[in-house]
């Protein structure tokens, strides 16, 4: 028969073993996660009219673009300068080709009565080039 | 007896580390759309539009920008991205490099024609900001980092400007031995 002392010594034991595993668990993935709430490198948020309009801001993955685009194919067949706010885009010359619309018309890519698709971003946003793994470079300078 | 719970304990402790790490591993290179910070989670065209880790899972890793090698993406095959939207556009590849000296204490700069050629067009570059004569236009480490020059892509949508190394790479010496050559 165990004496009280040596029974203490082992819930205590149990104690520390169990509160091992809970920091385990615990701190583990916090020690490990990666920095929250961070948008891909080069995300462009669009916000010059859309809020004013009633509509959310676009935001704009250039990781996307690139996958299947060149970036000379906007940059220089589109005409879209390399500055973010730089480029006057108005839905109505887009209908008729403009800037996103010259891909965006349900033939390469869906149509430009997909509001939604592009018009995702939270309110609030103001227009801005964004990016996890950045330098602090032109989109905060 | 208490020995092997010691390093039961411990073994467990790692277990979890590890577990947890690889976990996060699989998805941390990526951040889902609904969870960006710019993306509006409660927008229906969350579910419809890809996912980060979806379109750049599977591409050449990198340790910076987009955590992808673009280069090597298109070069390996793993991507093809059109080069024009018009029925006849031009692919106009230059293999040349420019060399940059006046770089002070860093190493010289090795601008390479090649790379910047695959994704560009000459007319984005050319001739502004930077004049076609090589040495022509005054450029800056501050210029670069206030967005200007090569600043209007590296550090925003290009490998950022951290990554020192990638573009200054020559030696003096080796600058000066090539010069010499010519």
């Amino acid at each position: 028969m165990m004496n009280i002392a040596s029974t203490a010594a082992i819930a205590d034991r149990r104690g520390r073993w169990l509160a091992r595993w809970a920091c385990a668990l615990l701190l583990g993935p916090l020690l490990l996660s990666p920095v929250p709430a961070a948008a891909e490198y080069g995300d462009v948020i669009l916000n010059r009219n859309a809020e004013q309009e009633g509509v959310p801001p676009v935001i704009f993955p250039h990781w996307f673009h690139r996958i299947r685009f060149r970036c000379k194919v906007c940059h220089t067949e589109l005409g879209f300068e390399m500055r973010v706010g730089a480029n006057p885009m108005e839905m109505s010359g887009m209908t008729e080709g403009q800037y996103c619309g010259a891909c965006h018309n349900g033939e390469i890519a869906w149509g430009l009565d997909q509001c939604v698709m592009c018009h995702s971003g939270k309110p609030g946003l103001s227009t801005d080039i964004r990016g996890g793994h950045e330098t602090s470079g032109p989109g905060r300078w | 007896m208490m020995g092997m719970e010691r390093a039961l304990s411990r073994m467990s402790l790692l277990l979890v580390l590890l577990l947890a790490s690889s976990a996060l591993a699989g998805q941390g290179r990526f951040t889902a759309l609904s969870a960006d910070g710019l993306h509006d989670p409660k927008v229906p065209a969350i579910e419809l539009l890809q996912q980060p880790a979806d379109g750049m899972g599977s591409l050449p890793p990198s340790s910076s920008g987009n955590m992808v090698d673009w280069n090597e993406a298109v070069r390996g095959g793993y991507i093809r991205p059109r080069a024009t939207l018009l029925e006849e556009g031009e692919v106009r590849l230059l293999d040349t490099d420019i060399l940059m000296p006046r770089t002070g204490d860093a190493l010289v700069v090795r601008f390479p024609h090649r790379e910047h050629t695959e994704w560009l067009d000459c007319s984005n570059c050319h001739p502004k900001p930077f004049a076609e004569e090589a040495g022509k236009t005054p450029v800056s480490m501050l210029q670069i980092l206030m967005g200007d020059y090569c600043g209007q892509c590296h550090g925003a949508v290009a490998f950022p400007l951290t990554e020192c190394a990638r573009c200054h790479s020559v030696s003096h010496d080796e600058y000066r031995e090539y010069r010499s050559n010519r």
